[in-house]
C-alpha cells in the first residue's frame, strides 16, 4: 500500500482550547508534571499506485490544513508494519 | 431585487435568511450547494449551519461545492456576499475574507443575544446603519473565534473593516472583540451573530438584523442607478 501521513497542528501561536483543556484535566489522573498539550490531527491517505507527495502536499495545502491558522508535515510510510 | 439563499447539506439558517429577505422586500431565490447557476440573483447569503457536517474544519468542504466556484468568481468581480456564522466561515475558508473562525476560547457552544457596535457603514450590507449604532441580535456558536495575524488586524482596522464588534462581552474570546469583517471593495461581509434571527419582534430580541438586507437593497438600488457594481466605495 502506498501511504502519506499528513500530519496537521494549529501553528504556536494560535490558541488551542482543547489542548488546555486536556492539560487541566491531567492533575486529575495524578499526573503533575506536563506543562503543556497541544491537540492536531493525523490524516492517512492511501495512493492506488505509488504514494505522490506533491500530490499530498497539493491536498494537504488546499484542503486538510488552513495555513492561515495550521501547519501541516507530510511524509510516505514505508515501513509496512506502520500501514497496518 | 433577488436574494440568492445557498443551502448546503447540514444549513440550519437558510429558511430564516430567505424570510429576513423577503421581510425586507426582496424576492428571496433558493440556491443548492450542487448547481453552479447562480440563477441571476443580484446578491448571495451564505446561511449558518454545519454545512457537511463541519467535518474537518467549519466551512473546509463548502467552499469547494460547485455553487461556491460561481460564489467566488462573482464575489470578486463585486457580487454583494454576506456570510453568516457557518457563512462568514465558508467566505474565511474560500479566501474571500482574511483570518479564520476557531473554537470558542471557554470551549462552550454560546447561545444569547449580543450587543454589537456596528463600526463600519460604507458595504454592500451595513449602509443603512450609523456608524457606532448598537444592535442587539442572536448570537449561536462554537467555532466563532475570529482569528488572525496581527499585522492582518491592523490593516482591518486601518482600513475600516471591521463592520462590527461585540460590546457588553465577547461571546467566544474573538481577537479584538471582532463580531464581523469585510474584504477591501465591501461588497463582501462575513458576521458570527445572526441577523436573519433579529427581523420580527415575535421571534427575535430586536429587528435591527433587519437593517444587513434592507442595506443590500439600498446598495443594489445606488448600484443599478448609477451603472456601477455594489460595493464599498461610497
Amino acid at each position: 500500500m502506498a501511504r502519506v501521513v499528513v500530519d496537521v497542528m494549529l501553528k504556536p501561536e494560535i490558541l488551542d482550547p482543547q489542548g488546555q483543556a486536556v492539560a487541566n484535566a491531567l492533575p486529575r489522573l495524578g499526573v503533575t508534571d506536563v506543562s503543556s498539550v497541544r491537540i492536531g490531527r493525523r490524516i492517512e491517505i492511501d495512493f492506488a499506485g505509488e504514494p505522490d507527495l506533491d500530490r499530498a502536499r497539493e491536498i494537504a495545502d488546499k484542503l486538510l490544513a488552513n495555513p492561515v491558522i495550521e501547519d501541516f508535515d507530510i511524509r510516505v510510510v514505508a515501513d509496512a508494519a506502520e500501514v497496518a | 431585487m433577488r436574494i440568492g439563499v445557498v443551502t448546503f447539506p447540514g444549513s440550519l439558517d437558510d429558511g430564516d435568511a430567505a424570510r429576513a429577505a423577503r421581510i425586507a422586500g426582496a424576492e428571496a431565490v433558493r440556491l443548492w450547494h450542487g448547481d453552479p447557476d447562480l440563477h441571476g440573483v443580484d446578491a448571495v447569503v451564505l446561511p449558518g449551519g454545519f454545512s457537511y457536517g463541519d467535518y474537518l474544519r467549519c466551512g473546509a468542504i463548502a467552499r469547494f461545492a460547485p455553487v461556491m466556484e460561481s460564489i467566488i468568481d462573482a464575489a470578486r468581480g463585486g457580487l454583494p456576499v454576506l456570510g453568516i456564522c457557518n457563512g462568514f466561515q465558508v467566505l474565511c475558508e474560500a479566501h474571500l475574507l482574511p483570518g479564520a473562525l476557531t473554537r470558542n476560547q471557554h470551549l462552550h457552544f454560546r447561545n444569547r443575544d449580543q450587543w454589537l457596535k456596528v463600526e463600519s457603514t460604507n458595504t454592500a450590507w451595513t449602509n443603512n446603519f450609523t456608524g457606532g449604532q448598537e444592535i442587539l441580535i442572536p448570537v449561536k456558536n462554537g467555532e466563532g473565534c475570529y482569528v488572525a495575524d496581527a499585522k492582518t488586524l491592523d490593516a482591518l482596522e486601518a482600513e475600516g473593516r471591521v463592520i462590527a464588534r461585540y460590546v457588553r462581552g465577547n461571546p467566544n474570546g474573538s481577537q479584538r472583540d471582532i463580531a464581523g469583517i469585510t474584504n477591501e471593495a465591501g461588497n463582501v461581509v462575513g458576521i458570527m451573530p445572526h441577523p436573519e434571527h433579529a427581523v420580527e419582534a415575535l421571534t427575535g430580541p430586536s429587528l435591527d438584523g433587519l437593517g444587513f438586507f434592507t442595506s443590500v437593497l439600498r446598495a443594489l438600488a445606488g448600484a443599478t442607478a448609477g451603472g456601477q457594481l455594489a460595493g464599498g466605495q461610497q
